[in-house]
């Protein structure tokens, strides 16, 4: 299958309906056919011809998957993480469900690849020679010795690997083992083993953080320094997802037993993105590019963290609920965007909202706005009204009505907290309209300066 | 053309009068749909719910699995929730002002998830409540419907020993005997009076009928109070030359043998004429057609914009495959041989307003003529005008006067339910029970 031809989308303008086709063969008229933006990859000189790549995990553990995920138009792989063989145990995967939806976190409690190296390093050979337009970067955590990491990368790049990805992230089962976390939550550590690395290897090296840190910055800055050429965050997140109130054995069971396992799922992204920043506004590890992982499910995902700094995106835990069909949508949704904001090529807006996440003292405290509540859209629902109320500012009115009550906001009371737009679940019902308090920007350090009021409501 | 009964096959018999609303599969298909409602605050659907059950809180204890919880907050609101989730309007009450709607979206399925709870506490019989030791009176509640039920699980809860008379041999009332066999079963009817009735505390005396077996006096003499929720029962007659003839039935009587007596010993017409335009009238006319009539016509003397059945009924009734003629007032019935032949209507134009708001029908003069051998009467029921004047209670037009505390004319007798408002839904009488066994305890407190 011809991945590229697959990607080519033909924008149609009918009678003034735009409508978007992925299938070529059904493009009737052609002549208002127009370039789509070039949502192609360029990491470190590995390219790939979209930012999708399949995160080391499960997914990307043998040639089957890996071929799957390249028919299916997947721009690259990081092979599952090779080193010394281990063994597996059963179960190995837990979840959070939220609001009747499955998996909004997933851990797991896997280890790296227990399959023979050989064999990993056959199949990387044959998924290279099949797909060499796609991204192959291969994961490694060799035993905490130069020697073991220097055979591991030569059989790696023998192998066709385009990259490398170190493992300083695997919370569970190889921390105990001195590797993955252990490493990655010791800078000193990891710049060492980064040291040894650079010295073998020939190819791009992204070192990957654990987000298992109070902050992400000194193990990055460190490997940076060590001569990493990229970083990728975050890895998993310790966790417990729960206890089983029958066994009262948390998740996921082993025997009557249980450990802590990697969180990662759309639970996770808010934190990956905020440690996603931090890297993408120091000054030392902003100087290399950065893959986003953590939680990525769709285009709107992935454009989120590459505003906020990442190259390209990592994803995994959308990808073993819904199957590798995913990305369709992802190339499409991505696409669009970037016509519709006129965006060429990802460069040109990667990275764009990393200067707008500021200290909180350098906030605007004249900026101000006040909810509305639009009553042609209101349902009546009272979530408002009750969050407003019991947990913030009593800043909404409730005219009683049978069935349907009335809600409205106090203007002077409301301070601009955004709850009940949040928990109004009609789009667009409640907006936040601006009323500053004077035109003028004025932070707190300016204000406290001036000596000017404190509350004054 | 002939009245018969045994019209159909045991499988036919069973297919028509099957669930016409099944209950969830399984818990994912509950919580799915529970998982939709957003819990609104002062929520439309509870105060649409003349129980006023916390629905967003039920429905709630479904999604975080706690179902045993949800059935005791329905039932403290209504002790008949079961029952209700299968025959209540819904959707002109909790369903129909369900906030989805405003969106144009189907409401939460508020009755099906009900009756997902209700059922588990029943298959289980989760005792949810318990009773106070006995504070040494004792209640007389007439009637073992809806009311009945409602008001003596209220009085036993706070330990009065409530004895129920019921004149007859199984509790319910109209809810065992009033409504369609395919909204709920009499065996589910059984099972509901028995899973109330297990808090104990409550005795019920079945085949005793005021009036005949037992009289006010004697209650009010051997009681510390008397409800009296008696419903009505005798169906409005039509007053019109022919209504002697075999195979005029009343749609009660109708009803009642379907559930009395099992669907093939109950006769029917091929061609049978319904009158009137309210549930019971749809309940008759769907199950005639149930029981293998062939042609079911029903005739309302007003138009579709002031039918008193909701939309959801009528639409049962057309998908059943009755007809409707709108407009049309029985004039008389012909007959021939002692039987029904035919059914004459005058055609009827709208008026003005009568006292319940609506237009009200004016005969045109002009008539048609129906050809039917079985005609039901379903225009509403009075009340049991003879008994309750014969008591020396407060009437109008036998519907038994109370005052805001449901207290009716004689000391310590209550009343509440049809037997007051002429006729509601069982929701309704539900309500009142409870209202009445308030203004009991208040009268009985020390």
């Amino acid at each position: 299958m011809n991945g590229a031809s697959q990607r080519k989308f033909i924008r149609l303008n009918v009678a003034g309906i735009i409508l978007n086709n992925l299938q070529t063969a059904y493009s009737v008229p052609t002549e208002n056919k127009t370039i789509m933006a070039n949502i192609s990859s360029n990491f470190l000189g590995i390219k790939s011809p979209n930012p999708f790549w399949l995160a080391s995990a499960p997914p990307t553990d043998k040639k089957y998957n890996v071929l799957r995920a390249f028919e299916a138009g997947w721009g690259g792989v990081v092979w599952k993480t090779l080193g010394s063989q281990v063994k597996n145990v059963s179960s190995r995967y837990s979840a959070v469900d939220y609001g009747g939806q499955r998996v909004m976190g997933f851990n797991n409690i896997e280890l790296i690849s227990d399959r023979p190296l050989h064999i990993n390093l056959k199949e990387i050979t044959e998924c290279v020679k099949l797909f060499p337009d796609r991204a192959m970067i291969v994961s490694l955590m060799a035993d905490n010795d130069k020697k073991s990491w220097h055979e591991l990368i030569k059989k790696c790049e023998d192998a066709g690997a385009m990259g490398f990805e170190l493992n300083f992230g695997c919370p569970h089962g190889m921390t105990e083992r001195g590797m993955g976390a252990a490493v990655g939550q010791d800078p000193e550590i990891a710049c060492m083993v980064v040291e040894w690395v650079m010295e073998a290897a020939t190819i791009p090296v992204i070192t990957k953080l654990t987000p298992n840190v109070h902050s992400v910055v000194p193990t990055g800055r460190s490997v940076v320094k060590a001569g990493t050429n990229a970083l990728s965050l975050i890895n998993t997140i310790q966790s417990v997802t729960g206890v089983d109130l029958d066994t009262l054995v948390p998740n996921p069971y082993v025997a009557g037993k249980s450990v802590f396992g990697g969180y990662c799922g759309p639970a996770v992204k808010p934190i990956a993105l905020k440690m996603l920043t931090t890297i993408a506004q120091d000054e030392l590890t902003s100087k290399v590019p950065i893959s986003g992982i953590g939680g990525v499910s769709t285009w709107k995902d992935a454009v989120e963290f590459m505003l906020l700094g990442a190259s390209n995106v990592q994803v995994c835990t959308a990808a073993m609920k819904h199957g590798f069909r995913i990305v369709e949508d992802m190339i499409e949704g991505l696409s669009n965007w970037m016509d519709e904001k006129g965006y060429k090529t990802l460069d040109d807006f990667i990275g764009k909202s990393v200067s707008t996440i500021t200290h909180w003292e350098d906030l605007d405290i004249n900026y101000h706005h006040i909810a509305k509540i639009n009553q042609d859209k209101c349902i009546h629902c009272g979530l408002c009204y009750i969050a407003c109320e019991d947990t913030s500012h009593q800043s909404i009115n409730l005219a009683y009505g049978k069935p349907y009550n009335t809600y409205t906001v106090k203007d002077e009371e409301c301070v601009g907290c955004n709850l009940c737009k949040l928990v109004c679940p009609v789009d667009d019902c409640i907006t936040m309209e601006e009323h500053r308090v004077a035109p003028e920007y004025i932070n707190w350090i300016e204000w406290q300066k001036r000596g000017l009021p404190l509350n004054d409501h | 053309m002939a009245i018969q009964n045994n019209r159909l096959t045991k499988e036919q018999y069973e297919a028509n009068f099957a669930d016409i609303h099944p209950p969830f599969e399984n818990k994912t298909a509950a919580q799915v749909e529970a998982s939709r409602c957003l819990f609104c605050y002062d929520a439309p659907c509870t105060k649409s719910c003349p129980t006023h059950i916390d629905v967003p809180k039920f429905i709630k204890q479904i999604v975080t699995d706690n179902v045993k919880g949800s059935a005791h907050t329905i039932f403290t609101s209504n002790i008949m929730g079961a029952g209700c989730s299968k025959v209540c309007p819904v959707e002109k009450l909790c369903e129909g002002s369900c906030v989805f709607n405003l969106l144009d979206e189907p409401p939460i399925p508020i009755a099906k998830l009900q009756r997902y709870s209700t059922e588990k506490a029943m298959e289980n019989n989760w005792q949810l409540f318990e009773r106070k030791n006995s504070v040494g009176k004792k209640v007389a509640v007439v009637g073992a419907g809806p009311a009945g039920l409602s008001c003596a699980h209220v009085l036993s809860r706070e330990g009065i020993d409530v004895t129920i008379y019921e004149k007859e041999s199984k509790g319910g009332g109209l809810m065992t005997y009033g409504i369609a066999a395919y909204k709920v079963t009499p065996q589910f009817c059984e099972d509901e009076v028995n899973y109330i009735t297990s808090i104990g505390g409550i005795e019920i005396k079945y085949n005793h009928e005021l009036g005949k077996d037992i009289t006010l006096s004697q209650l009010k003499k051997e009681f510390d109070a008397v409800y009296l929720g008696i419903g009505v029962g005798v169906a409005r007659q039509l007053d019109i030359p022919g209504e002697k003839l075999e195979g005029v039935v009343d749609a009660i009587k109708f009803i009642y043998n379907i559930r009395a007596n099992g669907y093939p010993s109950v006769p029917v017409g091929d061609k049978v004429a319904v009158i009137g335009m309210g549930m019971t009238a749809i309940d008759a006319a769907t199950q005639a057609k149930r029981l293998g009539a062939k042609q079911v016509t029903m005739v309302y003397r007003r138009t579709e914009k002031e039918k008193p059945c909701t939309q959801h009924e009528l639409d049962i009734a057309m998908l059943d495959g009755c007809e409707v003629i709108w407009l049309a007032a029985p004039q008389k019935i012909k007959g021939s041989g002692g039987k029904v032949k035919q059914l004459v209507c005058s055609v009827m134009k709208l008026g003005d307003p009568d006292a319940s708001g609506r237009r009200s029908p004016v005969d045109t003069g002009e008539t048609f003529t129906l050809d039917v051998d079985m005609v039901i009467k379903a225009a509403g029921q009075v009340p049991f005008e003879k008994l309750i004047k014969k008591s020396r209670l407060d009437n109008k037009n036998g519907k038994i006067v109370i005052n805001e505390n449901c207290a009716t004319s004689i000391k310590g007798v209550f009343a509440g339910g049809d037997a007051v408002n002429g006729g509601k839904e069982v929701v309704d009488a539900v309500q009142a029970g409870k209202d009445g066994a308030k203004a009991i305890l208040k009268y009985l407190a020390p």
